[in-house]
């Protein structure tokens, strides 16, 4: 069971969070089923993955490539249906569980 | 009276399996109640869904804290919550999987009742063509435990479904019934 | 069906004429099921998009005025926002009927069932009336018609079911013969010499300045429809009864007559309550019974000191709380039963706040109180508030 959020010692007059943080603090690639995966050799680096995507988890690296950021993709697949080259494909997302063997 | 708790994730169709088990039910001749865990939901965030049963109309509406058989449609599910919470001593859980009920049983992750297993994802794949695996684990369900019955969950899809829809569904709980290890 | 889907479904069958209102969790289905309804012409209905709830009641006055049969439905925030045309739909004598499924008001914020915003109105003239299951909630929106549309009341009703647990709960619900509910409810035919009815061919003017040498007596008026209203529901009820074979009552005085302790609350709580008193008697022996509070305005004072006056304890659960002085269920109880002869002794409970589960081991605690109450003849506090995380507030367990 995780720690309570409040105590009787701090428990406030009303629901008041007095160190909010932004969608920054919440990793929610946890919630992902399905993966993209960029190919870069078929990516035409005309950024409408990062345009489109409504986390902002797609972003140019300093390289010149797209990026997925895993820590906040949450697998909405928007990216890979509007690449026009069709340089990004959705994985089922792979987790250990007691679907498999190992 | 018996009381069923559903786990899976948004998405998955455990709130529509509560339902049409409840459906099925009152086919049966027996009175029935479902409702889902309330709150704003997402796809693939983990919800519960519960079903009472009886032979007299249900009264109480609190939450399930004690059910009699957990349904489990996402495997992975036990991995971070306790799906067994409160089951009774004699309960038992119907689990979407494709281990058997002794390999479960090894993983340790499910400290308590009887265990019954079908590997429905890939029955539901093979059969109606997607994942959705709702339907077929309330096949596995009805084969397991007699707590309803197969013709009435049958009636119950083809009222929720189209015909096509529904035919298809029909067939993989077919072979979930027959399935069903536990 | 879900509770939402029987309330729609009722409105349907009872012919409504107009239907106005605006989404709120967890009313939405039923708007959209109305809609629905309307579009693919299972409903001959005009329904009026509103762009809020003071729009949505708006609308349902004006509708109502000209004769129309009128439905609506919201809850907490928009049922708040209405308050001041809820008060104009009563004063104006408007046989609208509304489903409230009850939830909370903020802050804090929440969707979650409690009573608190059916209470804001209780003042207001409307009847409220508290179902307990999506069978009744569909029987009584057929009868809300029926009653706020007869001669001697003329006032709106609201019809208030548990959100979430009632309006997206499925249960077994009997649909009666369409022509059935057409004969036991007539279209609504108001009366121009009579009815605020604004009519072409009769020109009138209504809702203007009143004077103060005829507030009180309009007032007046006002309050004699809701004393009125308790026998239409009764006659109503048993009409239906007759009809459809399901009867409810003002109140319903569950397993009261040889009980020391009667819990006495409202909406789904009471389905619990039945089942838990079934329980203690069986395995405990406990005397325990459950009254509960069908028609909360009219407060059916008479119907609440008979089924009590033999018991020894009453333990009142509300579902909301009234600031200052507490809980306002349990207000409204001891003062039904503040000149009776023979008294129990109260208990003030409560429960289910913003959607706090009342669980069946919360309302046995409530038994348990009661019958140590009913045994010594005192309370052991003022109020108790069933369910509370005592690790986060109040004082030290």
């Amino acid at each position: 069971m995780s720690k309570p959020y409040w105590t009787k010692e701090n428990f406030p007059i009303t629901p008041i969070i007095r160190n909010p943080a932004g969608s920054l603090a919440f990793k929610c690639g946890l919630w992902r089923t399905t993966t993209p995966i960029i190919d870069s050799q078929k990516c035409t680096k005309c950024g409408l993955c990062e345009v489109y995507c409504p986390d902002e988890a797609v972003h140019k690296s300093e390289k010149g490539v797209f990026e997925i950021n895993y820590d906040y993709c949450k697998g909405c697949g928007i990216c890979a249906n509007e690449c026009p080259p069709k340089a990004i494909r959705m994985v089922a997302e792979v987790e250990e569980s007691c679907t498999s063997e190992s | 009276m018996r009381e069923i708790r559903f786990h899976g994730r948004g998405g998955q169709g455990a709130v529509v399996a509560s339902e049409i088990l409840a459906d099925a039910a009152m086919r049966d001749g027996k009175y029935s109640q479902s409702f889902p865990t309330f709150g704003p939901e997402r796809r693939g965030a983990p919800l519960m869904a519960f079903t009472r049963i009886d032979a007299k109309p249900v009264r109480v509406r609190s939450q399930i804290y004690e059910p009699d058989y957990v349904i489990v449609l996402d495997a992975s599910l036990s991995q971070s919550q306790d799906v067994t919470n409160g089951l009774k001593p004699d309960g038992a859980v119907i689990m979407n999987t494709p281990l058997t009920p002794e390999k479960v049983k090894e993983a340790g992750k499910l400290p308590k009742g009887k265990i019954y297993c079908i590997d429905a994802s890939s029955i539901a794949m093979k059969t109606i063509g997607s994942s959705i695996a709702n339907t077929v684990v309330l096949g596995a369900f009805s084969a397991a435990t007699r707590e309803v019955e197969l013709q009435s969950l049958f009636e119950a899809v083809k009222n929720r479904f189209s015909a096509a829809v529904a035919e298809r569904n029909i067939q993989a709980m077919k072979e979930a019934y027959d399935a069903v290890k536990g | 069906m879900s509770g939402n889907r029987a309330v729609a479904e009722a409105a349907k069958l009872a012919k409504v004429n107009v239907v106005s209102a605006y989404p709120i969790t967890p009313q939405t289905s039923i708007v959209e099921y109305l809609s629905e309804f309307v579009a693919n012409g299972e409903l001959a209905a005009e329904f009026v998009q509103a762009e809020s709830e003071f729009g949505a009641m708006s609308a349902c006055i004006g509708a109502s005025s000209v004769g129309a049969r009128v439905f609506t439905a919201t809850c907490s925030q928009g049922l708040a926002l209405m308050h001041e045309l809820n008060y104009v739909a009563a004063g104006l004598r408007l046989p609208i009927v509304m489903a409230v499924t009850n939830r909370q008001l903020s802050q804090p914020l929440g969707m979650w069932c409690d009573h608190s915003d059916a209470m804001g109105e209780r003042d207001s003239g409307w009847i409220q009336i508290y179902v307990e299951s999506c069978q009744e909630a569909f029987d009584t929106v057929i009868q809300a018609f029926k009653i706020s549309e007869d001669r001697e009341v003329l006032l709106p009703t609201m019809v208030c079911l548990d959100g979430f647990i009632l309006s997206h709960t499925s249960e077994p619900v009997d649909v009666p013969d369409s022509q059935i509910i057409q004969d036991f409810l007539p279209p609504y035919k108001p009366d121009s010499e009579y009815h605020t009815l604004l009519d072409v061919q009769k020109p009138l003017a209504a809702g203007g300045g009143c004077p103060p040498a005829f507030t009180m007596e309009f007032d007046y008026k006002k309050y004699e429809a809701q004393e009125n209203a308790k026998e239409v529901i009764r006659k109503v009820d048993t009409e239906f009864g007759d009809t459809f074979g399901r009867r409810y009552g003002l109140v319903e005085a569950y397993r009261c007559e040889d009980a020391d302790v009667i819990l006495a609350g409202m909406g789904t709580m009471i389905g619990t309550a039945k089942e838990v008193a079934d329980k203690l008697r069986q395995e405990k022996g406990w005397p325990v019974g459950v009254l509960k509070l069908r028609s909360y305005r009219p407060f059916p004072k008479e119907d609440v000191a008979r089924a009590t006056a033999g018991s020894k304890a009453l333990a009142v659960v509300s579902r909301a709380v009234s600031y200052g002085v507490g809980a306002p269920v349990y207000s409204d109880v001891a003062a039904a039963i503040s000149n009776s002869g023979q008294k129990p002794v109260l208990l003030n409970f409560i429960a289910g706040m913003g959607g706090r589960d009342v669980t069946q081991k919360n309302i046995a605690q409530v038994f348990e109180q009661g019958l140590k109450a009913a045994q010594t003849g005192e309370v052991q506090s003022e109020i108790e508030w069933v369910g509370l995380n005592k690790n986060l507030v109040g004082a030290s367990p």
